[in-house]
């Protein structure tokens, strides 16, 4: 599956360890949600970063004390009808303030890329490689917005009122 | 009726060349058919029994003569020549192509008309009071608050995968004609002590297989935090409502499951985290968005003017106005209600020429201006009195004066079998043969007012649960079987119907509600009594007895 981070194809650094895998020395580590609240400390103590997977129906606000320490949170879309991870990132964003990279994944389509730029999120595993290759086509799709959010996008209210604002000049 | 500007034309065109995407992926395999549907579902398309169905919203039910020239070209040119008008403001074409939907989307996006959100699991189309700006006594006009909503909930980036759909319904009067309570969220526009504008909150209402009533989850919203407590209350919803089970995934299942006190808790405590942010409307946002529905310009005149008076003398002319027209708040004017529901015809279909010769007739008699109302009626919102004798020539010639308006032949049903893939019996057919049995309208007239509400399943899209007759249709042993309640009703004092026996078979039906009628006729304390009120006052034995006795 590609990765797309800030717009464009990448290679992903990190390595998906699973709950019993052992902890490699180095090297940067995406760690299910479980495995990271049971070894947080050994895990914020290496060299490499580390990331969390977590998923869609465990509170969010459980992050909070590690989110200034962790590089990747990777929330989780177990089929792209599942929108419970659209609030958990809205939520990392514009209430916890979350500023490290804040990934969606699992079944990924370019349908939902202005949804979740909107929500908060900044990088992809998307899962057909022609939608990853479309990403910054489909991330333009759209330039209005009705709904504010944290990503800070003009709304279509805002966007009248400063219309009718510069109208009313000289008037 | 509300203006688009640049701002919500360039919304819809960007929407109409997605979904023109979407479609050429599924066309070429590049999206399966997995993938399509929850992609053509957000768009309003079903694929039925015999093709593809198109729903097009028209929010909170207004419509200008335009667009339902619009509505028409689409009939004519992608379809089958006529459209269903559904109960939630919204209007369905059975036979479109996926082919040519981007065509038929770039059309109506061409007068403002799109099909966002008719369908899937999100926010579904804002409705409202049909009068809503016209009735006597309302509060204000809940059309600017619907708009305001519906721009919100258009293209939601965090509500747009939800556990299952959701409906708001918006009404500014004391009647309540949007059906409020059987809605996720109801919203009752009121004035605090201090005469600001706000709204009762109600949650949690909804029909299909598991039937609530909304109950009153805030007494008071002002009107500025609206939009935030929405949010709030979706947010808990796309958190903790259930995704399972399909059949226990509504908001209604999650209020009831938490209690309505808990619930309201989470709600208010996620609210207190947005209430204050930019969420917040002021009364400009508000000004602005009323500075786009236009009001006409009416004119003074009569209360009773001569031409009314002369056209007294014919009884047809006075049976009609009697029946479907109804005051205004100016004086001189009317709201006419057109019946889409003609005897021996589907309920809330209207034929393409209908569409365009009410078209017409609203620009000469209605400031240009047409209403869709959740019964699967129309109505024309502003039409001066001296007028109505005309306008019913015109009506009458078009088939669309049948004076049964809230009259036991103002039958809801939903497509059923006839059309529908989750049906499991037909709808419509019952319906046809009910308006049958009453077509004399001195009989119809003498009932006075009785909804017969018709489902083809459990779903519910016919509303059977609220009508004072309520006819759902299920399938037992490979034979179409149908329930049926009496008692239900879906205005102020909404109620869900009660059981009045077993159920009986197709040919059945129309005897079975005749007898119902009949006991009614016989039970009712004097003429003035409507059926709903003896069903309150006697309950559901006295009928079964009449009902079942020589069953």
């Amino acid at each position: 599956m590609p990765l797309v981070n800030g717009g464009k194809i990448v290679d992903d650094s990190f390595v998906k360890l699973a709950v019993d895998t052992p902890l490699p020395e180095g090297g940067d580590v995406l760690v299910p949600a479980e495995r990271f609240v049971g070894e947080a400390d050994a895990l914020l103590k290496r060299t490499g970063k580390v990331g969390v997977i977590w998923p869609n129906n465990r509170d969010i606000a459980e992050l909070v004390p590690y989110l200034g320490k962790i590089a990747v949170v990777a929330l989780v879309f177990p089929t792209f009808r599942d929108g419970r991870a659209y609030s958990q990132a809205r939520l990392l964003r514009e209430r916890y303030n979350y500023r490290g990279e804040l990934r969606a994944t699992g079944q990924i389509l370019r349908d939902q890329f202005v949804f979740m730029l909107r929500a908060g999120f900044d990088s992809f595993d998307v899962k057909k490689q022609a939608d990853a290759e479309a990403f910054m086509e489909t991330a333009k799709r759209y330039s209005v917005f009705y709904q504010p959010t944290g990503d800070g996008r003009i709304t279509a209210l805002h966007r009248r009122m400063q219309l009718r604002h510069s109208e009313g000049v000289g008037t | 009726m509300y203006a688009y500007d640049e701002i919500d034309r360039t919304l819809v065109n960007e929407r109409v060349s997605e979904f023109r995407d979407q479609v050429k992926r599924r066309l070429s395999g590049e999206l399966t058919e997995d993938e399509f549907k929850i992609l053509r579902l957000q768009n309003g398309v079903y694929l039925q029994l015999h093709a593809y169905m198109f729903r097009v919203a028209i929010p909170y039910g207004t419509l200008a003569s335009n667009q339902l020239r619009a509505l028409a070209h689409v009939a004519r040119k992608y379809d089958r020549g006529y459209g269903h008008f559904t109960t939630r403001q919204n209007i369905q074409f059975n036979w479109i192509k996926l082919a040519e939907l981007p065509d038929a989307l770039a059309d109506l996006a061409e007068v403002g008309i799109h099909a966002m959100q008719t369908s899937g699991n999100n926010m579904r189309n804002v409705t409202s009071d049909q009068w809503a700006g016209v009735a006597p006594g309302e509060i204000e006009d809940p059309r600017i608050w619907s708009e305001l909503i519906r721009q919100h909930t258009t293209l939601h980036p965090e509500f747009s995968f939800l556990p299952r759909k959701f409906k708001i319904a918006i009404t500014a009067s004391d009647h309540d004609r949007a059906a409020i309570k059987i809605h996720d969220i109801g919203l009752k526009l009121i004035k605090n002590e201090k005469g600001e504008t706000g709204f009762e909150v109600l949650v949690g209402g909804g029909l299909g297989r598991t039937p609530f009533i909304g109950k009153t989850i805030k007494h008071f919203v002002h009107g500025r935090d609206i939009l935030s407590y929405i949010e709030a209350i979706l947010r808990v919803y796309n958190q903790y409502g259930r995704r399972d089970n399909i059949y226990k995934a509504r908001i209604k299942i999650l209020v009831h499951e938490l209690g309505i006190e808990k619930f309201s808790r989470e709600v208010e405590e996620e609210w207190q985290h947005i209430r204050n942010s930019s969420l917040q409307i002021d009364d400009e946002v508000i000004e602005d968005i009323r500075s786009r529905f236009a009001y006409p310009s009416y004119e003074k005149l009569p209360h009773n003017p001569d031409q009314l008076r002369q056209a007294a003398a014919d009884p047809d002319f006075e049976a009609w106005r009697k029946n479907s027209v109804a005051p205004h708040k100016v004086q001189g004017y009317s709201i006419v209600t057109i019946s889409l529901k003609p005897i021996g015809a589907p309920p809330g279909d209207a034929t393409a020429e209908q569409m365009d010769a009410l078209a017409d007739l609203a620009d000469r008699y209605s400031f240009g201006e047409i209403r869709v109302g959740h019964e699967q009626n129309l109505a024309l919102p502003h039409v001066a009195k001296r007028d109505l004798p005309a306008l019913w020539k015109a009506l009458d010639k078009l088939g669309l004066a049948t004076p049964n308006v809230n009259l036991i032949t103002d039958i809801i049903a939903c497509p059923g079998l006839d059309y529908c893939s989750l049906a499991n019996a037909r709808s419509i057919p019952i319906a046809q043969e009910l308006t049958r049995r009453f077509a004399n309208h001195e009989l119809a007239n003498l009932i006075g007012r009785l909804h017969i509400n018709i489902s083809g399943c459990i779903n519910a899209c016919g509303h059977h649960h609220v009508g004072h007759i309520g006819i759902l249709g299920v399938e037992k042993n490979g034979e179409e079987v149908y329930q049926i309640t009496i008692g239900g009703r879906a205005d102020e004092s909404a109620a869900l119907g009660n059981l009045i026996g077993p159920g009986v078979k197709f040919d059945e039906v129309a005897d079975v509600v005749e007898d119902i009628v009949e006991a009614y006729l016989a039970l009712r304390e004097r003429p003035e009594e409507l059926f709903m009120d003896t069903v309150k006052r006697l309950g559901v034995e006295p009928f079964k007895e009449r009902v079942y006795a020589t069953r």
